[in-house]
């Protein structure tokens, strides 16, 4: 099970890098493991704000779909746009080119997991 | 899921990596290596599928024909030994218990292959719709089916085989042998492709399911790509598609009720209160099973969403829907989903039009 160290993690599967006053915001391996094949992502749009623990978006497999919660607050700088053509990536990349927005960070994030907590959540989850 | 019951594939499919998942009362394989993938090998090499949790009779016995006739909505007037052919088994109101595929095996004898969720209520219809001159035995338990489906099939088969099965045609079949056990082929299918039914022993089913796969242009294929390519092909799944609440004509197979037999449900089999309506979705973005179905620009609810998904091999959502029928031919409707309204077009079947399933090979 890949959950790189250096992020951080919603229960719900969405991951977070913090980089200085910004985050970068994805689905981690587990979830788009769960989901399968992605054809689907629906993302805010740059200018959208993003409210911690909130929907920001969706995300559709062949099989099933799911509401992405936002991690951080803060304002949406980036989308992923290729992801519109290519969801695919997300299966292929969910912690690098499956990125999927990059935020301004409003205040700084609380109560987000660590690599070691997320893991026992997936471990549940696999139950 | 101890109480979920296992074909004799499970241990193969457990042990290959297989995603498991509970389907019509069975531990079935959703998938392999990828919905996508299995869809995209299906339409251009050839797939093997578990299908054991199928429900399989054998009837027989002097006047069989024409109890079977007056039972189930085939015509058996014109269904020859070596023939198989499409149709329902209804309620007294017209309403579909079960769609079926009748085989003649001869004059008086014939198997039907039935879904796997309905194959007790079936049964017990049928009995009590037949005499008891006519035997009828539920050989589920010991019938095995792998289907072998895709353009690469014949050439599959034939090579597994060492016969020609090119002059074998669309719904046809014929009896042989495989390493002994008795094998009946039959080309039909439920992904649109040029492909073949394989029923035989439950004991010899690993035995062809591994000498499939040593061919290297067969993989397995799990339920999620069937799925997707009965879709794309236009096939309605029951439970889904079809129900009891809906007739044949409603569902489009109208035309196909020819049979001259006095059978149940025949009164009201082309009743037409709703239709059930292809639809082609702008995007990318799915309609889901029971998600409502909407005149555009915020009109009332005429219908609503029996399945739908991300067509693979056309890059768009496709559906049916269940449409009330003074609306049923308009081009234009909205999906309400849970998450967005999804503008859907009236669409022709089959949505996905290079299949390879009524090919001519001879």
């Amino acid at each position: 099970m890949s959950i790189p160290n250096d992020l951080q993690y919603n229960k719900t599967h969405e991951w977070v890098r913090l980089e200085g006053g910004e985050a970068v915001i994805g689905i981690s391996h587990f979830a788009q493991e769960s989901l399968g094949d992605i054809t689907f992502v629906d993302l805010p749009e740059v200018g959208a704000s993003l409210e911690q623990g909130k929907e920001f978006g969706a995300v559709e497999s062949v099989k099933a779909a799911g509401d992405l919660y936002a991690p951080v607050s803060g304002e949406v700088i980036a989308v992923n746009e290729a992801l519109a053509d290519a969801p695919e990536t997300v299966n292929q990349s969910p912690f690098g080119d499956g990125w999927m927005v990059r935020v301004k960070l409003a205040q700084a994030p609380s109560g987000l997991l660590n690599a070691a907590e997320y893991a026992k959540v997936c471990a549940e989850e696999a139950h | 899921m101890s109480d979920l019951l296992k074909t004799p594939l499970n241990e193969w499919h457990r042990a290959h990596g297989a995603k498991m998942g509970p389907f019509a009362g069975w531990d079935m394989p959703i998938q392999y290596e990828g919905i996508l993938a299995e869809h995209a090998h299906t339409r251009t090499a050839a797939s093997i599928f578990d299908i054991c949790h199928m429900g399989e009779f054998r009837i027989r016995g002097a006047g069989a024909a024409a109890a079977l006739a007056a039972a189930v909505s085939h015509n058996l007037d014109t269904l020859k030994p070596g023939r198989c052919r499409y149709g329902f088994l209804l309620n007294a109101r017209g309403g579909v218990l079960d769609d079926l595929i009748v085989y003649r095996m001869a004059e008086d004898e014939f198997m039907l292959v039935v879904n796997g969720a309905c194959a007790a209520s079936d049964f017990a219809a049928l009995r009590e719709r037949l005499p008891e001159a006519v035997s009828m035995e539920d050989i589920s338990g010991q019938t095995a089916k792998i289907d072998l489906q895709g353009p690469q099939s014949v050439d599959v088969l034939e090579a597994l085989l060492g016969a020609s099965f090119r002059d074998l045609g669309y719904f046809s079949f014929r009896e042989t042998s495989f390493r002994g056990q008795p094998l009946l082929v039959s080309r039909t299918g439920y992904t649109g492709e040029l492909g073949y039914e394989l029923y035989l022993p439950w004991d010899a089913a690993e035995a062809l399911w591994e000498a499939l796969l040593a061919d290297a242009r067969v993989k397995p294929a799990g339920l999620g790509a069937r799925d997707t390519l009965r879709l794309e092909a236009g096939l309605p799944l029951y439970g889904h598609d079809l129900d009891t609440e809906h007739t044949p004509a409603e569902a489009g197979m109208g035309k196909m009720l020819t049979s001259t037999a006095d059978y149940v449900g025949k009164d009201h089999a082309r009743t037409i209160r709703r239709v059930l309506v292809p639809l082609t979705i702008e995007g990318r973005r799915s309609a889901r099973h029971g998600d409502a179905l909407a005149l555009p620009g915020g009109g009332p609810v005429v219908g609503r969403i029996t399945s739908g998904s991300f067509a693979p091999t056309l890059g768009y959502a496709i559906a049916f829907a269940w449409v009330d029928a003074p609306h049923a031919d308009n081009a234009h409707f909205a999906v309400r989903t849970a998450r967005a309204e999804l503008p859907a077009v009236r669409a022709t079947l089959p949505f996905y039009t290079q299949g390879t399933a009524r090919i001519a090979l001879s």
